[in-house]
């Protein structure tokens, strides 16, 4: 269950106890973005190093390749792209400036 | 050895929107430990840097059962949780195989936390117990624990016309999880995802508990550009500052061995809080840190008996 | 039917403890509790009770791992005295503000320093607004009674507030009395099955427990822990008259002795409480309208009904065995006096503090106190307000 931010104490479940599970994705903090990544797919060899290094679960995968990036909250840390091998050396993740996307 | 693809099929038990820094490594670790599990699994947290961003009210990233009771006993809080489930189980008011783990930073299991994780292990409660080394109290502004690297530059170790920063070497905790002699300790990095995912299976396995320390960069505290975390936990790795091995009922195990050891300085110098070490008065401190690398690796490959 | 025993009040607390049946006890040895661990180990190695005994390294660990049972959804104990109590301190109050239904024995012992092991209740009194309920008992029985009473109070759904159960160190934990014990099967019915609320060990269902909440939440939080106190009157009082219809013996929020018809009493917790009456009924015999209430339910303090049970008195003194070094006076006064304020004309009011570090009490130290009071009801005038009571001068 959601709490409405407005409720009273007596609405509200004992002990600030939370009882929706991963419910801070309702808190979206793709605002503190500044660079974002964006994807070359002809560059892409599906290694998924930028899913198992994203630390806010931006990277989506689909049956085990990438799917795309969830603006929502990539905080545009930029790790995925380090990380990123790419294709012989061309990167499938770069880094732009967020306002030029 | 699991796969990306295969993990890539399993849910991730970490949402997104929580209040890490851009960058931060602990979120990481969390979702690389918690795929690798088989088990529902139930986390205890001390408080720190995970918690606070993780479980800011009303709002959890976390999707397996959760509690945070203090700063210094997320290890007495899940002996508690691992005895209940003992206790119902035993009466048959539960019939379930559940797996725990307790996560603490550094300040909260070298430092304050020391004495619950060393009562919970010497018990011998069936949990795995994972230190998120951060090297420093992060949540409350960067001050040094005694995790913290010689020679950082801390709130509290700060560098200055008489200082080099933290005068001791980080206390050597997972040599002190051996001297306990439970089941299974080990030293991670989540730059090296594969292995990390591989001993925290081998510690939820395992009858009775299990530590492991896990290296977690910090983009604020150790000052370097956030998208840096991975290359400098592996350079942590590579540079035999953060070795990866695992300790099995007493025998040691070096489970990566760098192709060539980087000198340390390759290290230091991709972080603000080591910058005056590169002043040429530190240059001597400089030298005794990688003499006490060089030392600390010997010791570890004669353990494990690696060649030198 | 009732069992008749003798036993020390340590021995009958272990014994409550045994017919509760704890899912989960973690608990550490200090004196004078430390029977209570000791005893509760040896029903543990002989298969009397379920429990898995958690020998934690230190009573903070054994309040946390407490916290950490009760959360997953087990019916948990632990038992201290003292510094025991707090060391435990920060937990203490997270137990409460995490709303789990613990119940945990304190064997009242003066605090360090300097260090003392005998009885007086600085212990529990520093954790008075810790959100704990605090029952205070007159020897072993009401310490077993209260201990098996404690669990229904903690574990109603309006309630989900942690209970101390305190007796005296020495004069009540180490004191051989014949006392009398349910049977097994009726503790067992009398306190049911435990419901836990919202536990970790569903994992069907995770829950996020002890968040951080911060200036948007937490005063709401903090309220229904505020209300759960004021809900917790009725249902001690509900409880307890369950119980008197099982053991005969009735408890309130506090017992009135002699107090109906008294021009004078004393307002005391404790084992003291037994001294007093024996100086009553002295004074009594005498003619003198003596009278005194003792106090059971310390928190929540049952204020408006203590002022209702001395407002026609004309002097009462309150009897305090730990000092709040607060200059007014102790925290048993303190709360009386304040109950009292609304009261138009009430009794004039005065303090003692005494029996502290396990100072012994007599009924004739108690006859002083009545005797001052007597004089205090005649002339109107309070000489001192604060009196140190059996102290060396
Ligand atoms: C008993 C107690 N002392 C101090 C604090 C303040 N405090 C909260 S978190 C923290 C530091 C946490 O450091 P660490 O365990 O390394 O975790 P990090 O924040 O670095 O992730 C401190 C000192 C506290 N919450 N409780
Ligand atoms: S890291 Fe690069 S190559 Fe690998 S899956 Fe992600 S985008 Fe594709
Ligand atoms: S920039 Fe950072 S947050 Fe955004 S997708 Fe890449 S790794 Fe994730
Ligand atoms: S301060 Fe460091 S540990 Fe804390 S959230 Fe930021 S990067 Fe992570
Ligand atoms: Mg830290």
């Amino acid at each position: 269950m959601s709490v409405p931010k407005d409720a009273g104490w007596k609405d509200v479940p004992k002990a600030g106890r939370i009882l929706e599970p991963g419910s801070a994705a309702k808190y979206e903090t793709g605002g503190w973005r500044t660079y974002r990544p964006v994807h070359i797919p002809e560059n892409c060899i599906n290694c998924l190093f930028c899913w198992i290094y994203c630390p806010d679960q931006a990277i989506l995968v689909e049956d085990g390749k990438f799917k795309g990036i969830d603006y929502a909250y990539c905080k545009g840390c930029g790790i995925c792209a380090t990380e990123c091998p790419g294709k012989r050396g061309n990167k499938a993740l770069k880094m732009i400036l967020d306002e030029e996307a | 050895m699991a796969t990306l693809k295969e993990l890539s099929n399993k849910e991730i038990l970490i949402s997104s929107g929580h209040r890490a820094c851009a960058g931060c490594g602990f979120p990481i670790i969390i979702k690389q430990a918690l795929l690798a599990a088989e088990n529902p699994v139930v986390v205890a947290c001390a408080t720190g840097c995970m918690e606070v961003c993780t479980t800011i009210y009303p709002y959890t990233a976390w999707k397996v059962p959760f509690i945070h009771n203090a700063f210094e006993n997320s290890a007495s809080t899940l002996s508690g949780v691992e005895a209940a489930y003992k206790s119902l189980s035993r009466q048959g008011k539960l019939d379930k195989k559940i797996d725990f783990i307790a996560f603490g930073g550094d300040g909260g299991t070298y430092d304050i936390g020391f004495q619950a994780l060393s009562g919970a292990m010497e018990r011998g409660h069936n949990m795995l117990y994972i230190c998120y080394d951060n090297q420093a109290y992060m949540n409350t502004g960067i001050q040094r624990s005694s995790a913290t690297p010689r020679g950082a530059n801390t709130t509290t170790s700060p560098a200055g016309t008489e200082s080099y920063g933290k005068k001791q070497y980080r206390k050597d905790l997972s040599a002190v999880m051996v001297a306990h002699e439970i089941p299974y300790v080990a030293q991670a990095s989540p730059s090296n995802w594969n292995d990390l995912v591989t001993k925290v299976k081998k510690a939820l396995a395992v009858e009775g508990p299990a530590f492991m320390n896990i290296i977690q960069p910090c983009v604020l505290g150790w000052k370097y550009p956030s998208d840096q975390s991975i290359e400098l936990a592996k350079l942590a790795v590579d540079t035999c500052f953060w070795p990866l091995y695992e300790v099995e009922e007493g025998e040691y195990k070096l489970t990566y061995r760098p192709k060539e050891k980087k000198p340390v300085e390759d290290w230091l110098k991709r972080q603000g809080r080591f910058r005056h070490l590169f002043k040429p008065e530190n240059a001597e401190i400089l030298k005794e840190i990688q003499e006490d690398i060089d030392t600390r690796w010997a010791r570890l490959l004669a353990k494990c008996g690696e060649e030198a | 039917m009732s069992i008749r025993v003798g036993k020390t009040g340590n021995e009958a607390v272990a014994e409550a403890m045994r017919q509760i049946n704890p899912d989960v006890v973690a608990a550490y040895p200090i004196t004078p509790q430390t029977e209570i661990v000791q005893i509760f180990s040896s029903f543990v190695a002989n298969g009397k009770v379920d429990t898995e005994f958690v020998t934690v390294e230190s009573e903070h660990s054994a309040m946390s791992a407490t916290v950490g049972a009760a959360s997953a959804g087990a019916r948990s104990m632990t038992a201290t005295s003292a510094n025991g109590l707090a060391f435990m301190w920060e937990i203490v109050y997270i137990a409460a503000g995490m709303r789990l239904p613990i119940v945990m024995p304190v064997v009242n012992r003066a605090l360090s320093g300097p260090l003392n092991i005998h009885c007086d209740h600085s212990d529990t009194m520093g954790a008075r607004d810790s959100g704990w309920i605090q029952l205070f008992s007159e020897n072993a029985q009401e310490a077993y009674d209260n201990a098996v009473q404690a669990p229904r109070i903690a574990e109603n759904p309006d309630v989900k507030l942690p209970v101390m159960v305190t007796m005296d160190g020495f004069i009540i934990s180490h004191a051989m009395e014949v006392m009398e014990i349910l049977e097994d099967e009726k503790v067992r019915e009398f306190i049911g099955k435990y419901v836990p609320e919202n536990p970790l060990l569903d994992v069907d269902n995770p829950v996020t427990l002890g968040p951080v909440d911060l200036q948007d939440w937490n005063f709401e939080h903090k309220r229904q822990q505020a209300e759960a106190m004021r809900n917790a009157k009725p249902v001690i009082l509900d409880v307890a008259s369950e119980y008197a219809k099982l053991t005969g013996r009735k408890y309130g929020l506090f017992e009135e002795y002699k107090l109906d018809d008294a021009d004078i009493a004393i307002v005391v917790l404790g084992s003291t409480a037994g001294t007093a009456k024996v100086a009553v009924n002295a004074l009594r015999a005498k003619g003198v309208r003596a009278g005194m209430l003792k106090m059971r339910v310390f928190r929540p303090f049952p204020a408006e009904e203590i002022a209702d049970a001395l407002k026609h008195v004309k002097a009462v003194a309150v009897m305090d065995r730990s000092d709040s070094f607060n200059a007014v006076g102790g925290p048993v006064f303190v709360d009386v006096r304040s109950a009292l304020y609304d009261v138009d004309n009430g009794p004039k009011i005065v303090n003692y503090i005494y029996g502290i570090g396990g100072r012994d009490v007599t009924p004739d130290h108690v006859k002083t106190v009545y005797a001052d009071l007597a004089k205090i009801a005649e002339t109107g005038q309070v000489e001192n307000p604060l009196t140190y009571l059996g102290i060396r001068e």
